[in-house]
């Protein structure tokens, strides 16, 4: 029961730590610090930490590459979108809603993608994902529901900041549950050595699986608060460039690290928006960021490194105890996005 | 009747197309035979052949000489680069997780991308006739110089790696360094050279294939590759990938499904259902059609 305690503490310290971030960033957009435009990029930086936490547990927890990422957002994001706009729901209640059916619908494409892929050995998801990313793309093209090539208009404008950055809360939260319980376990034994995991009775395929459709799930929540912040959509945003950008979100990060990927979301994010007159180059900056990453710092900025909270304040008040190896659900956002803003 | 002809000519199209995947299929099944990795760059490598060839092509017809001879600048270069790519980008990494490697060879490809898009534009460009050709007849059938020229040159081809992979000894040394690269080296092959010598091969091939697609669809863009390598990547698979005359069939299986499914049920779906094929064969028959079943080792 005693680590029952020490959980529930280290949840409230975190719930709080969410809080008090999120009312910082009120309190500044209040005073007129954050404008509009400032609070438009903090959406699109919570979204991209929702992409980079959830792409970072099938690469980077599981150690299998998904190239395809781009398109269970953007599945999330049309099926998110066509509720929305049919929905006679208050915004609130429609932009949850959708995003729980752009998750389901993105999901339930994630499980018809792994089950026959996952199965096999190899590099093999990363290519069926990539193609399956390409295909998603034209489908969306060509049909007449997606709005076809012009793209899909006329989508409400539900996200604000505050769902935004809740989801986000909520999403990191499941995440590092996730992680640090008995499924977390069997995941990162699978990653290690999947034949050694399945000798110890570790269910590979289905671990792989479930990983790999939880990692969908999200990916369409974060596309359904995409498309109602954007309030447009158009499949060319979902192309393989995008799928890497989210990549290189993880990879800079440290494949492994969440506290890595939300890292390298904020600081990326910030500074393509700062750099916006240099976008011409940005897709070979990445491309550059891979290769010298993975040769020279593989690990990424975090290597598997959790930044926690609750063992933060502790060391700070010096707690007579010491500090002890607390859980690690932690969202350590406050510390980067303060930083930031 | 003439629902036959029609058909005759789609089939005919589809082997053209399979050439051409084949030959970049022969590339990707060498690389990924010896290194276990998925080039993703191969594709970029056809990407810069085609742009060797719409550099020198003018410049040959200047100096009064035969455009086809671009053929030779683009596979010395592609050469040159495959062994470049591989000894900056991937020997490092050889013994690093195979993600590692992985992402790199996805970087690889961006980069080269990216960069193409930005020295020259990211707009299609037009090259020059490369072949002049005459159009040969089979009964009813008119057959362009190019498509037989194409077909014939991606079989020799194959016929002329298989017989340097298993009659050479840098043909021995390589099958032996894909079986086992440490028992190998204990033998006293030079793992390096001969890596090298696989991917030089390797993206050489990736140039003819270059030079041969310009000759039939005359333009090129600097992002061509990236579509064109996965799907010879998927005739790899198809055919057994590390198998040579897997690597012929698989291209020629993906460019006929391709060309018939263009013709008679839509052209946006051809994509969809080569990557459909790729997921059948992992299902069905994960070591390709030519491929041997071979036992983990743990």
């Amino acid at each position: 029961m005693k680590l029952s305690a020490t959980t529930k503490r280290s949840n409230l310290v975190n719930l709080i730590g969410s809080a008090v971030l999120f009312a910082v960033i009120m309190a500044l957009s209040a005073a007129g610090i954050i404008d509009r435009y400032l609070q438009g990029v903090l959406i699109i930086i919570c979204i991209n930490i929702i992409l980079a936490v959830s792409l970072n547990l099938t690469a980077g927890c599981l150690g299998q590459l998904a190239l395809g990422h781009a398109g269970f957002m953007s599945i999330g994001a049309y099926a998110g979108a066509i509720f929305a706009i049919y929905s006679p729901l208050p915004g609130e209640i429609t932009l949850i809603l959708s995003m729980l059916i752009g998750g389901a619908v993105a999901a339930v494409f994630g499980l018809l993608v792994g089950i026959p892929v996952l199965r096999l050995k190899g590099d093999y998801l990363a290519i069926i994902t990539l193609g399956f990313g390409e295909i998603i793309r034209v489908i969306m093209e060509n049909l007449e529901i997606t709005g076809g090539a012009s793209g899909l208009r006329g989508i409400p404008n539900n996200t604000n900041f505050t769902t935004a950055y809740w989801v986000m809360v909520i999403v990191i939260a499941v995440h590092f549950t996730l992680m640090w319980s008995r499924h977390g376990r069997s995941i990162k034994a699978i990653c290690a050595d999947d034949i050694a995991a399945e000798a110890a009775g570790v269910r590979t395929t289905y671990y792989k699986v479930f990983t790999f459709t939880i990692s969908a799930f999200f990916a369409g929540i974060a596309g359904a608060l995409y498309s109602q912040h954007i309030g447009l959509l158009s499949a060319k945003a979902f192309d393989f460039n995008r799928s890497i950008e989210i990549l290189v979100l993880v990879v800079l990060g440290g494949l492994g690290s969440f506290t890595g990927s939300i890292v390298a979301a904020t600081g990326l994010t910030t500074l393509t928006e700062l750099l916006r007159e240099f976008s011409d180059w940005r897709m070979l900056v990445y491309a550059l960021a891979l290769i010298l990453v993975m040769l020279f710092k593989p690990s990424g900025l975090f290597g598997r490194y959790e930044f926690s909270l609750t063992r933060l304040i502790d060391r700070i008040f010096k707690k007579e105890k010491g500090s002890k190896p607390s859980r690690g659900p932690e969202k350590k956002l406050p510390k980067k996005e303060d930083a930031k803003v | 009747m003439d629902q036959l002809i029609l058909f005759v000519k789609q089939l005919i199209n589809g082997i053209q197309v399979g050439s051409i995947y084949a030959l970049v299929a022969l590339g990707y099944t060498m690389v990924y035979g010896i290194v276990k990795l998925i080039n993703f760059a191969h594709g970029d490598f056809i990407m810069v052949g085609a742009y060797v060839t719409l550099a020198t092509v003018p410049f040959l017809i200047t100096c009064g000489l035969p455009a086809w001879a671009c053929i030779l600048v683009a596979v010395v270069i592609c050469a040159l680069l495959g062994v470049t790519t591989e000894r900056v980008a991937y020997k490092p990494l050889r013994n690093s997780p195979r993600i590692s490697a992985l992402i790199t060879a996805i970087g690889v490809s961006l980069f080269l991308q990216n960069a193409f898009a930005l020295a020259f534009s990211p707009e299609p460009q037009a090259i020059q006739t490369i072949f002049r050709l005459n159009a040969v007849n089979i009964g009813e059938i008119q057959v362009a110089g190019v498509t037989l020229l194409t077909i014939v040159l991606s079989v020799v081809i194959m016929l002329l790696l298989q017989l340097f992979v298993k009659k050479t000894k840098m043909g021995k040394a390589m099958r032996a360094v894909s079986e086992d690269s440490a028992a190998a080296q204990l033998m006293g092959i030079n793992v390096n050279t001969t890596i090298s010598v696989t991917f030089a091969i390797g993206s050489a091939l990736a140039a003819v294939a270059a030079v041969m697609y310009c000759a039939i669809y005359p333009q090129v863009d600097p992002y061509m590759g990236s579509l064109l390598g996965l799907k010879a990547f998927i005739a790899a698979v198809l055919g057994g990938i590390g198998v040579i005359p897997g690597a012929m069939l698989g291209g020629f299986v993906i460019g006929i499904a391709e060309s018939m499914t263009k013709a008679y049920i839509s052209s946006q779906l051809a994509d969809a259902v080569v990557f459909g094929i790729l997921i059948i064969v992992l299902l069905v028959k994960p070591t390709g059609i030519l491929g041997k079943n071979v036992g983990e080792k743990v």
